[in-house]
């Protein structure tokens, strides 16, 4: 845990601790097998970017890192500790310990492409509920952290509105407070702009810009290629549940190598 | 502003708010009602009144507390009734779902009837129920009453609080899950409390039915308000006077609770989901 925190773009070096580890991670979702030997890395201040065309299992192999899908087989290891896994009575591979697979998710900030924000609770609430109700904060600091965190993300003055009244983008963004008040060890963003409409996208990929150029730790499943390519300090292009080319931005955008990845970066500009 | 002298400008307001509500077709409206309570004062007999009053407030008191009590623990039944249909295992939701099936689909005066003349006359039949504390309860009518109508309650509201529990969008729960949050906070924090803000209104117009429903409790010898009103009956020979006055008290205890629920249902956070 020496890891300097600071690191900028493309300085997040070999020597920075390993704050996530996925080895060799397959995927079966009955017969269809999604991922088929996955492995990731991301060390304390990179970016990673997974691109991929739909159906390629980016979405399943960040919802395995938290366990929200249950890997069929391979190692996961956040911040050096391996995810306890066991064989269920089905035969099905589940956490075999609960209480550190609630531990482990505790340190990953989470923000999904539907936002889910708790829809009975205002912004503020359910900024401050996992701060609460998980890690025992006591009440009147989490609310001050929240403010904060609200502020930075434009919505001070939405601080007592329920989620149902606010835009998508402003749904997003507190999202993203929710996911930066439990001080994630990493954030892991699942297609974040991806069910905004076009003119709210500029607002949320800003405030995740920000995050990646004060170094936070970053794992992120997008379709904005040109966002991926500003802030990510790695890019992994999955295809059909493997790993077809993974490389620095300049690398994967610029000078392609596989037939696959460049006639994906020709349809999609 | 409840001090017994009131001020000028604090009169002045309620009277300009008065003339506000008061349009012409509320004071015919009000004029009619009148008139039917003076036809029914001067043209019925109400001699009787002064001698049942006591024994009315008593029926008052007894199908209120009966509804308080069996709406209540029939809703907390009905959580874990809604909740194994919703998500449990088979091993869960089948009992689950056949509680309600057959509570919902069978009369509640033969659920009660079952109860009371079933249950009710086994228990004597074994000296150690007789022998112990629970006896002097089970020989009383109101605890078989109190287990029908809570039972019922139960059945149908768990019913209610099954959709309820499986409309809660599945996102917000795996955002819970993805925080860390364990099974029984996501539960407390996140599913219940949406459920139940989703179930409320259902819950209102559920705990009107069940107001009447109790007087069935009379038909098992439970002394409630309906009761009162068929012993006046017997006593006097006067047939419409105390069942008009019968309904005029359940439309009051109804105004009263459809009032004060939905004043609840107006504080919950709107716009779920």
């Amino acid at each position: 845990m020496t890891a300097p925190a600071t690191a900028l773009k493309h300085t997040a070096q070999n020597g920075a601790a390993e704050a996530i580890h996925v080895q060799n991670l397959h995927k079966n979702f009955g017969k269809l097998h999604v991922l088929k030997g996955v492995s990731l890395s991301a060390r304390d201040g990179e970016v990673i970017a997974i691109i991929g065309g739909s159906g390629s299992g980016k979405s399943t192999l960040l919802r395995c890192i938290n366990c929200l899908e249950n890997p069929t087989s391979g190692i996961i290891r956040v911040n050096g500790e391996e995810i306890k896994l066991k064989a269920d009575s089905y035969g099905h591979t589940v956490p075999a310990d609960r209480k550190q697979i609630e531990r482990i998710r505790s340190k990953l900030g989470m923000v999904f492409q539907n936002f889910n924000l708790w829809s009975h609770m205002t912004l503020i609430e359910n900024v401050i509920e996992v701060p609460v109700h998980v890690l025992g904060v006591k009440r009147d600091v989490a609310i001050g952290e929240a403010e904060k965190l609200l502020a930075r993300v434009g919505l001070t003055e939405k601080r007592d509105v329920y989620p149902a009244y606010l835009s998508g983008g402003q749904q997003q963004r507190a999202a993203i407070a929710r996911a930066l008040a439990i001080n994630p060890r990493v954030m892991l963003f699942d297609e974040p702009t991806s069910a905004l409409d076009p003119e709210l996208v500029g607002e949320v990929l800003k405030v995740i810009g920000d995050l990646a150029r004060e170094g936070r730790t970053m794992v992120l499943v997008t379709h904005e290629m040109k966002f991926a390519r500003e802030v990510a300090t790695h890019v992994v292009y999955l295809h059909n549940g493997l790993v077809e080319e993974e490389g620095p931005p300049e690398q994967i955008f610029g000078a392609p190598k596989s037939e696959r990845l460049k006639q994906f970066i020709r349809n999609i500009s | 502003m409840a001090g017994p002298v009131m001020t000028g400008e604090a009169a002045v307001e309620i009277a300009a708010r008065a003339s506000l509500w008061l349009k012409p077709h509320r004071i015919v409206l009000i004029l009619i009602a009148l008139g039917l309570v003076l036809a029914a004062a001067v043209f019925m007999r109400w001699d009787w009144l002064p001698k049942y009053y006591g024994m009315g407030l008593l029926g008052i008191w007894r199908a209120l507390w009966i509804l308080a009590v069996t709406c209540t623990l029939g809703f907390l039944l009905a959580v874990p009734l809604g909740l194994a249909q919703a998500a449990g295992s088979f091993w869960f939701a089948a009992p689950a779902k056949v509680f309600c099936t057959v509570i919902r689909g069978t009369p509640l005066l033969l659920q009660l009837w079952l109860l009371y003349y079933g249950l009710g006359s086994l228990f004597p039949q074994y000296p150690w129920i007789r022998e112990s504390w629970m006896w002097p309860y089970l020989r009383q009518a109101w605890p078989y009453g109190v287990l029908g109508l809570t039972l019922s309650f139960a059945g149908y509201e768990g019913e209610v609080m099954r959709g309820a529990f499986a409309g809660v969008p599945k996102g917000q729960l795996e955002a819970a899950r993805a925080f860390g949050m364990s099974r029984w906070r996501i539960f407390q924090r996140i599913w219940l409390p949406q459920a139940f803000y989703r179930a409320l209104p259902t819950l209102t117009g559920e705990t009107v039915l069940q107001l009447k429903s109790t007087p069935l409790v009379a038909t098992i010898s439970v002394i409630d308000i309906f009761a009162v009103s068929s012993k006046v009956r017997q006593d006097t020979y006067l047939t419409y006077e105390p069942l008009l006055l019968l309904a005029l008290i359940y439309m009051a205890i109804t105004g009263i609770l459809v009032f004060t629920l939905g004043k609840i249902e107006a504080r919950i956070p709107n716009k779920i989901g």
